[in-house]
């Protein structure tokens, strides 16, 4: 059997033995800021990392997890009545559980939602887009994408290109911080920490390609439970994500915390990146080639003799005394 | 509608020979020259944090993290300079009726025919072109980039209107790099301008050619105050 070259599993202890590590430079398939990017050495499976939100049951073991695992230290905050902590994310806190009450208005029931928040990994990164620094943001073929600190110049444009209101930047370091998708686990053949850490599998790892077949099995589950919409979370909007959600209401994903019913990078995005950048360097450019041309070719507009001498005669004239 | 021949504090003709036409006071054109410098500075650092190719620029500053954190505070210096500076210009640039008539001609003054042009005070239609263009280009920069300024306005507008102020803050820079390159050739062009904001003063032959309803005006005070020449 040929050796596995990403996790297949975030369950306890898999096997490191055997394992080809990865995520060196020679899988890196995006830059920021790179238009000449040497094409990648090999190409790794697409990992993924699927959030069953109907098996989650709010516990936190996978912020915890995180938290431990990055060795971040979120402040300690005060309760303000919701199950929320902290309040959102932050340059110390990648993940998030968000709870929401929903009224179901088919059941009369009140539903308790709980979406573990986070970078969803998208495989058409719009904060990569955004990035104006050389190899502060890259993705790897396996579809993890990772903020390079070295690199980051804490400008915040990644938050303006990020569909989905993840990055944070530091006010101490003033980097941009979001989850990795552990991937100084993953390059060694370890799951995610957050995966590894959830008591009911709610959260589970592994290629991108089981972790659809096994949300497919997911969701005949649930439609077989009533939950008719049930389905699974993989905006095509973002070209697919690497982290993915099953929720039994697929129809209206709002309802889970505000998440993005159809994603994209936004248009002004687009535009301030693509078409008004070239058109403006262009008409820049344009305009100091005419400038220099017209200064190199054209006749400099010199003050005469002639102008001279009337401007000297007026002055005579003006002068108290002077010359009628 | 303004004096068209109104003249500025400091402007005068020193009796010499040459007499000299003093155009900037020494106060101006250092006041020019900071808001100039700035201006520099933050097209280094924007266009670097905007265009890879250019992102090596950053060096110049210490590198990116520095690049990012001077760069509004040097914004910030421009405002303040600009508006020191817009304070004694914004009557001198007020619009009348000679611009028209100016704008009209502005074939002429290309075709290097400027004996067809009206005469105009201390400002022609194409200076004042360029003050009113900076000062509200300035405007929309200040107010796009403290949207963008993440370190103490980052969370005080939503992510929508953050990526509209990127926007309006890119265009409203390749405007002004295209209003820039317009003043420094019309005064590399109108050979002598440099001197007005070098030096502070011109010769009365470049005030009679270009400047003649100005120089008319404060050839008539020195009179009036019957300054003594040589």
């Amino acid at each position: 059997m040929a050796l596995p070259d990403s996790p297949r599993t975030a369950v306890s202890n898999p096997p490191t033995q055997g394992f080809i590590e990865n995520l060196g430079p020679g899988d890196v398939i995006k830059r920021s800021a790179t238009d000449r990017l040497p094409p990648p050495t090999r190409e790794l499976t697409p990992v993924a990392k699927l959030i069953d939100v109907s098996k989650c049951i709010g516990c936190k073991a996978c912020q915890s997890a995180c938290i431990e695992w990055n060795d971040t230290h979120p402040a300690i905050e005060e309760n303000v009545g919701v199950y929320m902590n902290p309040h959102d994310l932050t340059p110390d806190m990648f993940t998030l559980m968000r709870f929401a009450e929903w009224d179901n208005p088919d059941t009369g029931n009140l539903e308790w939602l709980i979406r573990k928040d986070g970078c969803m990994h998208c495989a058409e990164p719009g904060c990569l887009e955004a990035c104006p620094s050389p190899g502060a943001i890259v993705q790897y073929s396996n579809g993890i994408v990772d903020f390079n600190h070295d690199n980051c110049i804490g400008c915040g444009y990644c938050i303006k290109g990020c569909p989905f209101d993840i990055p944070r930047v530091s006010k101490t370091d003033h980097k941009a911080y979001k989850c990795t998708l552990c991937s100084d686990r993953v390059a060694v053949g370890q799951g995610p920490a957050c995966a590894k850490a959830c008591p009911t599998k709610a959260i589970t790892f592994g290629t991108k390609e089981d972790m659809k077949a096994l949300a497919a099995e997911r969701v005949v589950d649930l439609k077989s439970r009533g939950y008719e919409n049930a389905g699974l979370y993989d905006p095509e909007g973002v070209g697919g994500t690497h982290v993915m959600y099953v929720l039994h209401h697929a129809d209206k994903p709002h309802i889970y915390s505000d998440l993005a019913d159809k994603p994209k990078v936004s248009p002004v995005v687009h535009a301030w990146k693509g078409v008004t950048k070239t058109a403006g360097l262009a008409a820049v450019g344009l305009a100091a080639v005419a400038t220099l041309a017209h200064g190199l070719l054209g006749r400099a507009n010199k003050v005469s003799a002639e102008d001279d001498a009337h401007a000297r005669e007026f002055l005579d004239r003006e002068e108290p005394g002077g010359q009628p | 509608m303004s004096d068209p021949a109104a003249i500025e504090q400091g402007d005068e003709i020193l009796p010499g020979n040459p007499p000299r036409v003093v155009r900037y006071r020494g106060a101006t054109r250092l006041n020019h020259w900071i808001t100039a410098a700035c201006m520099v500075l933050l097209l280094l650092s924007g266009v670097a944090m905007f265009w890879p190719p250019l992102f090596f620029l950053t060096a110049l500053f210490g590198g990116g993290q520095t690049a990012r954190f001077l760069h509004p505070w040097i914004g910030v210096t421009l405002v303040i300079s600009f508006a020191v500076l817009a304070r004694q210009f914004w009557r001198g640039n007020l619009w009348n009726r000679t611009d028209l008539d100016w704008t009209a001609h502005m074939g002429d003054l290309v075709a290097g025919r400027e004996e067809k042009m009206p005469e105009v005070g201390k400002f022609n239609a194409g200076q004042k072109f360029i003050f009113w263009s900076m000062a509200l280009l300035i405007l929309a920069m200040l107010a796009s980039g403290v949207v963008i300024w993440e370190e103490y306005f980052g969370g005080m507008t939503s992510i929508p209107i953050q990526r509209e102020a990127l926007l309006v803050h890119w265009l409203g820079a390749s405007l002004i790099m295209l209003v820039l390159i317009l003043h420094i050739y019309a005064a590399i062009w109108v050979r002598g301008s440099f001197d007005a904001m070098i030096r502070g003063w011109v010769s009365p032959g470049w005030a009679w050619r270009h400047h003649r309803l100005w120089f008319r005006r404060l050839a008539a005070r020195s009179a009036d105050r019957g300054d003594a020449r040589v």
